[in-house]
């Protein structure tokens, strides 16, 4: 077993990154003719120690992306290397390098936090004192230790996702997979776990995380896809994103009932870019203050008014269109 | 925290020495320790009441008929090898179908083992292997019990224990086979209320099989649960035939091996789809 070498930074060269795709496809039900494909071909890369978003709407295919990584799901065309291995034939010794923190918590509710990880740890065929260590470390690193022996059920949806994520680094992975670590989660526990992923990613461990929340992504990821349909259609730096798809500023006008169709006409022009909502319209902006204020010399007097800066959100929803999937 | 250090410990994706469809044993068995007195009260405690209830009882009313069909025999040694037999069924049927099917839904504990080396079929193995663990815990239990009250001579009870863990691998095997892909709850029970129980009351365990309309006798001869009471009875009672036995053998053996096959699909399947 040769490790993956460690390339001098800033060359990426082939074999040094922790994840490469190519056409990679996951059509599902082929063998009986009825077949639904959630991966369409996709290509990307991962580099060692990145934080790596996979975001998209549901169904749009992160799932099945990530079970593939994670070496459960096999892929049904293309190819995927992880750690330099092939994910079709090399799964075991694949899942044995990696952590794995699924949608769903599938920690054992009736045992105790520390029998979770002393369990888990056999798994990975890890020497028991070994294993016992490690649980020690990981509960104080999940901020588990005082509830180290009370039982699962008894702990809250965020101590459960914090278990989750210690009990998948029993094998110090190289690359920790999160699906939707966050959701479900309160703002404190959310925080929480967001310091724990720096932490993780401060170690030089790789993150792989799909998510939902555009805060979450800018916040920790150092770059990532946008997944629609089973394909990416954009891959870039959250900065880098929202500079290629929208302006600095978002300016925000809400009108008064039936007024806004003649005030949006009023504002037209103003900017290069105004997107009409039901209940407001956007005007993309470099300076939100100063189109606020050239609005109001057109009158345009809108009820409310809101300048923000342009964030990852307005470029997903710009990419991926704003109608509901279901 | 330190990620490459110990590494070197343990090869990746490589157990040292124990064989990996162990761990999942060993894990059933850990969440077996808190339940295991419970388990041992019902191991005891329910042949203790069948064996005097309809052993005993019921077999007082059944003796005084002198009854023909059952070969001179008292019912409570006609009985006793015939229950052990369908219990063996109902613990390998509800044991594997339940469970398992827990351990498939979200959350399932089998989610969390197949994203670590282990692969589908070691899972598999392992949870299959605990589950005719505790059907040698039973039978040993009930058969012990039954030796004491003299249902069962104690020369042959390990013959007969060994005969009730085949029938429970044969049950055990293909249930868990096809446990993994129910979709649905109820459909584990309904299995359970129609096509355990009815074998449970009419393969020969409460009463011989020349009891029933000549046309339902070779329907009951197809089902593995015949074949398990008359394994176990012949060895009970001494009364084997080399090639009754090895027709009863034969049977619930293929039954087995063909549950394992299935399951090593099934389990692949489910486990990585």
């Amino acid at each position: 077993m040769t490790e993956t070498t460690r390339q001098p930074q800033g060359t990426v060269p082939e074999q040094a990154a922790m994840i490469r795709a190519r056409g990679l496809q996951k059509r599902y039900g082929a063998a009986r003719g009825e077949g639904f494909t959630a991966v369409a071909g996709i290509d990307f890369e991962v580099r060692p120690g990145e934080a790596f978003g996979i975001l998209g709407a549901n169904g749009a295919g992160k799932s099945s992306t990530m079970r593939m990584i994670a070496c459960t799901s096999p892929s049904t065309g293309g190819s995927l290397d992880v750690l330099g291995l092939d994910a079709r034939t090399e799964g075991a010794r694949i899942r044995a390098r990696i952590g794995v923190v699924p949608q769903d918590d599938t920690v054992d509710v009736e045992l105790t936090v520390r029998e979770n990880l002393l369990i888990y740890g056999r798994y990975f065929g890890l020497p028991k004192a070994e294993i016992r260590r490690r649980a020690t470390e990981l509960l104080d690193f999940a901020r588990l230790t005082d509830k180290a022996d009370e039982r699962v059920e008894a702990l809250s949806g965020g101590m459960r996702r914090r278990l989750t994520i210690a009990r998948a680094l029993i094998n110090e992975p190289e690359i920790v997979l999160l699906d939707e670590p966050t959701t479900g989660l309160d703002p404190q526990a959310r925080h929480l776990l967001w310091e724990r992923l720096f932490q993780l990613k401060d170690d030089g461990i790789t993150l792989i995380l799909t998510t939902h929340y555009m805060d979450e992504a800018e916040q920790l990821c150092d770059r990532l896809v946008v997944m629609d349909g089973g394909l990416i259609v954009t891959e870039g730096s959250p900065g880098g994103l929202i500079e290629r798809y929208c302006t600095r500023e978002v300016l925000e006008l809400r009108f008064g009932p039936g007024e806004r169709e003649a005030m949006t006409d009023k504002a037209r022009g103003l900017v290069e870019r105004i997107e009409e909502l039901p209940d407001r319209i956007l005007l993309y902006t470099d300076e939100g203050e100063a189109t606020l204020a050239a609005a109001h010399a057109r009158g345009v007097v809108p009820l409310t008014a809101l300048t923000r800066r342009a964030s990852l959100e307005d470029v997903f929803l710009t990419l991926t269109g704003r109608s509901l999937v279901d | 925290m330190t990620t490459h250090a110990s590494r070197s410990l343990v090869p990746p994706g490589r157990t040292r020495t124990v064989p990996p469809a162990l761990h999942e044993f060993a894990y059933w068995l850990h969440r077996y320790r808190r339940t295991w007195r419970g388990t041992v009260v019902l191991n005891v405690a329910n042949p203790l009441l069948f064996l005097t209830g309809i052993g005993a009882g019921l077999g007082s009313l059944v003796n005084h008929n002198n009854s023909a069909a059952l070969g001179g025999l008292s019912y409570l040694a006609f009985l006793t090898p015939g229950l052990l037999a369908a219990s063996a069924m109902q613990t390998a049927y509800i044991d594997s179908a339940h469970p398992v099917h827990q351990s498939v839904q979200a959350k399932g504990h089998y989610w969390a083992a197949s994203a670590t080396p282990m692969s589908p079929v070691d899972i598999y193995y392992g949870h299959l292997l605990f589950n005719v663990f505790k059907v040698t815990l039973s039978a040993t239990a009930f058969t012990a019990v039954a030796a004491a009250f003299g249902a069962v001579d104690a020369l042959r009870a390990p013959l007969v224990v060994a005969a009730t863990l085949l029938v429970g691998a044969a049950f055990a095997a293909p249930s868990a086979a096809w446990a993994v892909t129910a979709k649905r709850q109820p459909t584990v029970l309904a299995v359970l209320r129609f096509g355990v129980m009815p074998m449970f009351m009419f393969s020969g365990t409460f009463f011989p099989l020349t009891q029933l309309p000549g046309w339902l006798q070779p329907v009951v001869q197809a089902t593995p649960l015949w074949h398990g009471v008359e394994l176990c009875r012949t060895a009970a009672l001494g009364t084997g035939t080399a090639a009754g036995t090895a027709l009863h053998v034969g049977y619930l053996t293929v039954l087995a091996v063909v549950g394992l096959l299935l399951g090593r699909r099934t389990y692949q399947r489910h486990l990585h789809s």
